[in-house]
């Protein structure tokens, strides 16, 4: 029941056939649901409840490191913190970084992990999902839109930590030209650009929890236990790729390159790890996509 | 159905490329089993037929394998072995060209809380492929106008009572003029005149062409608007037909209701009357293949004095009761 080429609905006529509708089947065979999922997904009160502490985040870094640096400290913060942290009092497009660095471990992924593990099991908790296959659109379609959706909510959530973190990082902090991790000296222009390549890489080492979650998603009809597996692996991946001894594996953990971002920041670019990173998430989403699709489509719809 | 494979040719076997021998018929089930998972038998060697143009009475107890059939005909769920049709297409193969012809209602309503009921409609609307985007607006508006919603529709569906819940699930199945509705209940949750209003739309449906598969407890309900009626139990298919000569499979009662009970049982085993019950005021019998008005006159000589002598027809539920030999309530 997957094939994607063009149905005729055929039977017997004399009763009461339909006409063949007049727009093009191709291009709202995925659309209408598509733009139905995403209206529906960001109307959600939960959605944007996740958004909003995504977008709380930076604010709060930014007024931390302002109060912190306010009493005119010389030396500045120092020590420990997330990437980039000690560059924001010189340059808020740094907040940026910091921001994305400091929600990459954990809340970005868990938001995700709540949107992907709610995606199927959230529908079949509510009854809703017998009803949308019988309309019917299709186990393959619903999961391929699903999937869309969710990767759509990754930019969407990182983008609004890094729109925050910038708004704030102007606001609180002096902005202009700055250094790169390699000492030299980049224009604001390319900074931001930097930034914005910087968020699209972060929202790109997503794509491995989100389809690990959208697989959890099709294993139960629960939606609730769907969402705390996929933050509960989240968690378990990030404490087990701290334990040196299992470093054969770490290499395969979704979470082990995300950091690698930072490489953006060098002159000339270090793509060694980024790549790396790009590559493990892309091997996630096709074993893990492909589970949920072997299981969804084989599934009894019983909820 | 002129051409003898209305889908893609099919692997299974000759069972299925046969063309269908009645081409009037809706569904049609040959050994539909469901195993589930655990081994329990949900539903054992069904053979279901149901002809175009009917209002399909789906009857039996509760844990009786209607639920588990409808979800099989809807390509919900995998039968285990046999074969179903709905709409000449095999299920659940087809679903993408039988399903946009059918509007479901199963196991109750379910809706999004969150979104209007207009939003509801408009989302079961979007997930239907064939459905025209631009007529969207209209035929959502026509299908809460039908079901008595247009004014409730712009509410929150968490706001809805459970009949208005109920009625938004019957608007989802009529978003689109359809072949087959199947209806699970459908009066599940509605007072008196709601389930009046139910029952006058399933005959509106039906007198348009469309064929109606209707399960539900309520059997005087299925006597008022059903045409044929299938009775499960214990996931077997006990009988189907057409309603009346299922009610008349069962036989009526001969009601003699008088002041003297004791005195006409006495006349009514003289006349060789069996199986004679004496109630209070009212005497019951087996009718007799004879003249019915020599019994009376016979009561009536004897001194019995009679306030009415009746034939009472037998009920669905009578011959519910007959062939499951037992309560309708009594979960398989």
């Amino acid at each position: 029941m997957s094939q994607a080429e063009e149905i005729t609905p055929k039977g017997r006529g004399e009763l009461r056939d339909q006409p063949p509708p007049a727009v093009s089947r191709r291009t709202t065979f995925y659309g209408t649901l598509f733009r139905n999922e995403l209206r529906t997904t960001f109307r959600r009160w939960r959605t944007l409840a996740l958004l909003a502490v995504l977008a709380a985040v930076p604010i709060l870094v930014g007024i931390a490191v302002k109060i912190e640096t306010g009493g005119d400290d010389p030396s500045g913060p120092s020590g420990n913190g997330p990437a980039f942290i000690s560059q924001i009092t010189n340059n808020g497009l740094f907040l940026v970084f910091t921001a994305l660095a400091a929600t990459l471990p954990f809340f970005l992924p868990m938001a995700i992990g709540v949107i992907a593990g709610d995606a199927i099991a959230g529908e079949a908790n509510a009854g809703t999902l017998r009803y949308l296959l019988v309309a019917p659109a299709g186990r393959t379609r619903l999961l391929l839109t699903k999937y869309a959706t969710v990767m759509t909510f990754c930019l969407v959530a990182t983008l609004v930590v890094a729109v925050s973190a910038l708004a704030t990082g102007a606001l609180l902090f002096p902005l202009g030209d700055l250094t790169t991790i390699s000492g030299t000296r980049i224009t604001f222009a390319e900074g931001l650009g930097r930034a914005l390549l910087i968020a699209l890489v972060v929202a790109a080492s997503l794509v491995g929890v989100a389809a690990l979650g959208l697989f959890v998603s099709t294993l139960t009809n629960s939606g609730i236990a769907a969402m705390a597996t996929t933050v509960g692996l989240l968690i378990t991946v990030q404490i087990l790729d701290q334990i040196p001894q299992l470093h054969a594996l770490q290499p395969y953990f979704f979470s082990h390159y995300w950091l690698s971002f930072a490489d953006l920041m060098r002159e000339p670019v270090y793509w060694d790890d980024l790549v790396r990173n790009l590559g493990l998430q892309a091997l996630y989403a096709a074993v893990f996509g492909s589970a949920a699709w072997a299981r969804f489509t084989a599934k009894d719809i019983t909820a | 159905m002129g051409e003898p494979s209305a889908t893609e040719p099919d692997p299974e076997g000759p069972d299925d490329s046969a063309p269908q021998g009645a081409g009037e018929d809706v569904i049609v089930t040959r050994a539909l089993t469901k195993r589930y998972r655990g081994g329990q038998l949900a539903v054992d060697g069904l053979d279901l037929t149901v002809p175009a143009g009917s209002v399909f009475g789906f009857l039996g107890p509760n844990g009786s394998g209607k639920t588990t059939t409808i979800r099989m005909l809807m390509g919900l769920i995998e039968p285990t072995s046999g074969s179903a049709r709905v709409l000449g297409g095999p299920m659940p193969r087809a679903s993408r060209t039988v399903l946009p012809h059918v509007g479901a209602l199963i196991e109750g309503p379910a809706l999004y809380g969150f979104l209007s009921g207009r939003d509801n409609l408009v989302r079961y609307d979007a997930a239907d492929p064939t459905a025209d985007p631009c007529t969207r607006p209209t035929r959502v508006a026509a299908a809460l106008d039908r079901v008595g919603l247009a004014a409730a529709a712009g509410k929150k569906a968490k706001a809805y009572s459970l009949g208005m819940k109920q009625r938004l699930g019957l608007a989802a199945a009529l978003l689109q003029p359809r072949r087959l509705l199947v209806l699970d209940e459908p009066t599940n949750g509605l007072d008196p005149q709601g389930m009046r209003e139910i029952r006058s739309l399933v005959r509106e449906l039906a007198s348009d062409g469309t064929t109606v598969f209707l399960s539900s407890h309520l059997l005087d309900e299925i006597e008022q608007v059903c045409t044929h009626v299938a009775v499960m139990a214990q996931g077997r298919l006990i009988t189907q037909g057409p309603v009346g000569e299922l009610a008349a499979g069962a036989r009526g009662r001969l009601v003699v209701t008088t002041p003297d009970p004791a005195e006409a049982a006495r006349v009514l085993k003289e006349q060789g009357v069996g199986d004679v019950v004496l109630e209070e005021d009212r005497v019951t019998a087996e009718p007799p293949d004879r003249e019915l008005a020599d019994i009376n006159a016979a009561l009536v000589k004897a001194e019995v004095r009679v306030r009415g002598f009746a034939l009472e027809r037998a009920s669905l539920e009578d011959a519910f009761v007959a062939l499951t030999g037992e309560g309708f309530d009594v979960a398989g």
